[in-house]
């Protein structure tokens, strides 16, 4: 090789150790994309369907950044990930965020290194059994086995519930979702529990559907929202916001339908919202009218969940916690000014 | 001629072309690389965790685990720490593995030596099975044992029961049996009569060697390994209960049980690198000269005594280091346990408390020593074997 060459490689090497690290939204404008860490198939959440276009509540939310940064939702890469190595992906820089129905603990905010900008579904972890096994309550489920998934807070859940009733139970733990469904359904175990919103969605995949049921006890607190890695303050605050935006559009009564009027009205936080007045969309980086790009290519937030989870599609699941503060359920936005 | 002294003149001015030097340069500028390298990457990643702010350490070993796991060799409860975790994996995935070789080299050396037979339809059958194994992916063999293993089974409340042993998709449920005082001694004694006997087993092959008589070694070893440990046992009046397995509900209660994950995994690990083994088996019986062959035959040995007299342990020769990287194939590939559920040391530790405690360096880096440490005992302990068998060239 010529000296001039090794040289060369030699001093490249030297410039890059002291390489500053981008912020991620400066690389997603670079990249002209955002990648974005999703389940692999889950209904309601995030799924391909046989054309291979990917439909959720979590996909519509990276739809929804999408739109705010470059006014095109289809500007998401969707990378589907497993509960095992999606921590890792994140940390690692593979994604730019998780929206991956994660529910928020505190070790996942501290110790793993992220930061969770809100809640986008505030769900809890149930049971489902065999209507035949003629079970009403999950304190009857002593000396059952358990399917469930690693890595997951709902084994740790398990461990608690059952450690607290003094009941025993049986332990088997897949990888993924689909080895969890599949051994519930060969009758490798009696139970299979995960958040309710996933159990719904993982009946859909089993041949009779009917012949299970799902128990009325709640055993646990699972809220789940998008996240994104610690160091990066700017993202975090676009993240954050965006899923306010749209809980706070549907509080305006602003939606894909309503927009256009809407951009018309003489309300002052009306206007607020949707850059009309003031520059709140350049504090993020964004543009003026960032809100307004969410609403016309993704809709508010009342609109992606009965698109996806509620009355439009297959899981039909009641809104329950999830309507908005004053509507009798606890989402809630702080103001955009 | 003139411009000779000169010309020498010139080559010895410039020293750095000189071959030892130049090769002296380029091995420090490639060593100083390599160092450079591994210094950007350590730096990189300490300037990623701290902007993270994720934990580095150890300290993440005694914090409660919070999780149960299905097998486990040593008692095992949610409150104990993820150091007892990584131990309960690990033992598991030595136990699978030990038996995974164990089965692996018996059912290897049949199909292998059953490939050679002088039987049409054994010898196309081995062959068939080696063809077939070697060709499909483990990951589809062990998804394979785990679905037929599970499909033919029936639920608890329709075991098959053989008196009190259950057989039902949750596993082979047997009676345990539960010692009294006193087992430890009986134990200790056994252990000890089986090392006395295999001492006394090696004394009486030199003697034969030497003397060319035969010594009796059995009623010896009867002794040592059975009589003495029974006759401790009556004596001491160590009682021994049996904890049968019950149904209650949904599950069975008590007892000892095999768990289907297992059993499935045992089988396609075994069965999977048995294909393989049986290529290296044939291969080294192939490698003796059959001159052997004819010389043990003209000797009036017959078939059989041939071949595990004269030609099996001159195969050996051939067979024994790459028998060793079978085996150090399986212990790896028992890692696939994670994909039904079988808690090996990879799911527990590098699934579960991975994800739970997101130290994913450390414990990465541990679980690549533990397969690294196994895998060199194992190579270390075949290669010493294979020195002993070794053909000493004069």
């Amino acid at each position: 090789m010529k000296r001039s060459t090794i040289l060369f490689s030699l001093a490249l090497t030297f410039a890059s150790i002291s390489a500053v690290q981008a912020a991620t939204l400066d690389d997603i404008k670079a990249r002209g994309s955002i990648l974005c860490g999703v389940s692999g198939g889950l209904a309601g959440f995030a799924q391909p369907d046989d054309k291979g276009n990917w439909n959720g509540i979590d996909v519509d939310f990276c739809r929804a950044l999408a739109a705010a940064i470059f006014n095109d939702p289809t500007k998401v890469k969707f990378l589907p990930l497993t509960a095992k190595d999606r921590f890792t992906a994140l940390q690692s820089r593979e994604v730019d965020l998780l929206s991956r129905n994660t529910t928020w603990t505190s070790s996942r905010d501290t110790q793993l290194g992220f930061n969770f900008a809100g809640v986008i579904y505030y769900d809890a972890q149930g049971f489902m059994v065999r209507k035949s096994a003629k079970v009403s309550s999950a304190l009857e489920l002593s000396n059952t086995t358990v399917c469930t998934q690693s890595g997951t807070t709902t084994q740790l859940n398990l461990a608690d519930y059952f450690r607290s009733n003094n009941m025993k139970y049986e332990a088997v733990v897949f990888n993924t979702a689909d080895e969890v469904i599949k051994a519930y359904e060969s009758g490798r175990c009696d139970v299979f529990t995960t958040d309710v919103s996933q159990i719904y969605a993982e009946r859909l995949k089993l041949s009779k559907p009917d012949e299970h049921m799902i128990l009325p006890d709640l055993i646990s607190k699972e809220p789940l929202g998008p996240l994104v890695r610690h160091g990066d303050d700017q993202w975090f605050d676009i993240v954050k916001w965006t899923l306010f935006a749209m809980i706070n559009a549907e509080e305006y009564d602003i939606s894909q339908k309503t927009l256009d009027a809407r951009l018309k009205s003489e309300r002052p936080d009306v206007k607020r919202l949707l850059g009309v007045e003031g520059n709140y969309g350049e504090q993020f980086g964004l543009t003026n009218d960032w809100i307004v790009r969410i609403i016309r290519h993704v809709g508010n937030y009342g609109e992606i969940y009965d698109r996806n989870v509620g009355e439009g599609s297959r899981l039909k699941i009641d809104r329950g916690l999830n309507k908005l503060w004053n509507k009798g359920g606890i989402q809630y936005a702080p103001p955009v000014r | 001629m003139t411009d000779t002294p000169v010309r020498r003149e010139r080559m010895r001015a410039s020293w750095i072309f000189r071959p030892g030097v130049r090769s002296a340069v380029i091995q420090i500028l490639l060593v100083a690389l390599v160092v450079l390298i591994g210094w950007m990457i350590y730096r990189t990643t300490r300037q990623n965790i701290i902007t993270q702010r994720i934990p580095i350490g150890f300290d993440f070993f005694w914090i409660e685990s919070g999780f149960s796991i299905s097998q486990t060799l040593i008692p095992f409860a949610e409150n104990n720490t993820y150091a007892r975790a990584f131990l309960v994996g690990l033992l598991n995935t030595l136990f699978v593995s030990a038996l995974g070789v164990a089965l692996a080299t018996a059912i290897g050396f049949m199909v292998g030596i059953g490939r050679l037979s002088h039987n049409w339809i054994i010898a196309r059958l081995c062959g068939g099975y080696v063809e077939v194994i070697r060709n499909l992916p483990l990951l589809f063999q062990i998804l394979f044992w785990y679905l037929a293993v599970l499909a033919t089974l029936p639920s608890p409340r329709e075991s098959i029961s053989l008196g009190n042993i259950f057989i039902n998709n949750r596993g082979i449920l047997m009676p345990k049996p539960m010692f009294g005082e006193g087992i430890g001694i009986v134990a200790l004694l056994a252990a000890v009569g089986i090392l006395l006997s295999l001492v006394f087993a090696s004394l009486a092959r030199r003697y034969r060697v030497q003397t060319g008589s035969k010594l009796k070694s059995w009623p010896i070893t009867l002794l040592l390994v059975l009589v003495i440990p029974v006759f401790a046992f009556l004596y001491l009046k160590v009682g021994v209960a049996f904890d049968k397995p019950e149904l209650k509900g949904f599950n069975f209660n008590g007892g000892l049980r095999i768990i289907p994950e297992f059993l499935a995994l045992l089988i396609a690990l075994s069965t999977y690198t048995a294909g393989f083994i049986a290529e290296i088996v044939r291969a080294g019986i192939l490698a003796v000269h059959r001159g052997q062959t004819e010389a043990a035959s003209a000797l009036g040995l017959r078939r059989g005594p041939v071949l595990r007299l004269v030609v099996v342990p001159q195969a050996l020769r051939v067979i024994i280091p790459p028998l060793t990287s079978q085996y150090l194939n399986l212990i790896k590939n028992s890692s696939l346990a994670v994909s039904i559920g079988y808690p090996d040391l990879v799911s527990v530790f590098a699934g579960t408390t991975l994800n739970n405690t997101g130290q994913a360096i450390e414990i990465l880096g541990i679980t690549m020593l533990v397969y690294l440490f196994i895998s060199l005992v194992i190579s270390f302990v075949m290669n010493l074997y294979n020195r002993r068998i070794a053909l000493r060239e004069r």
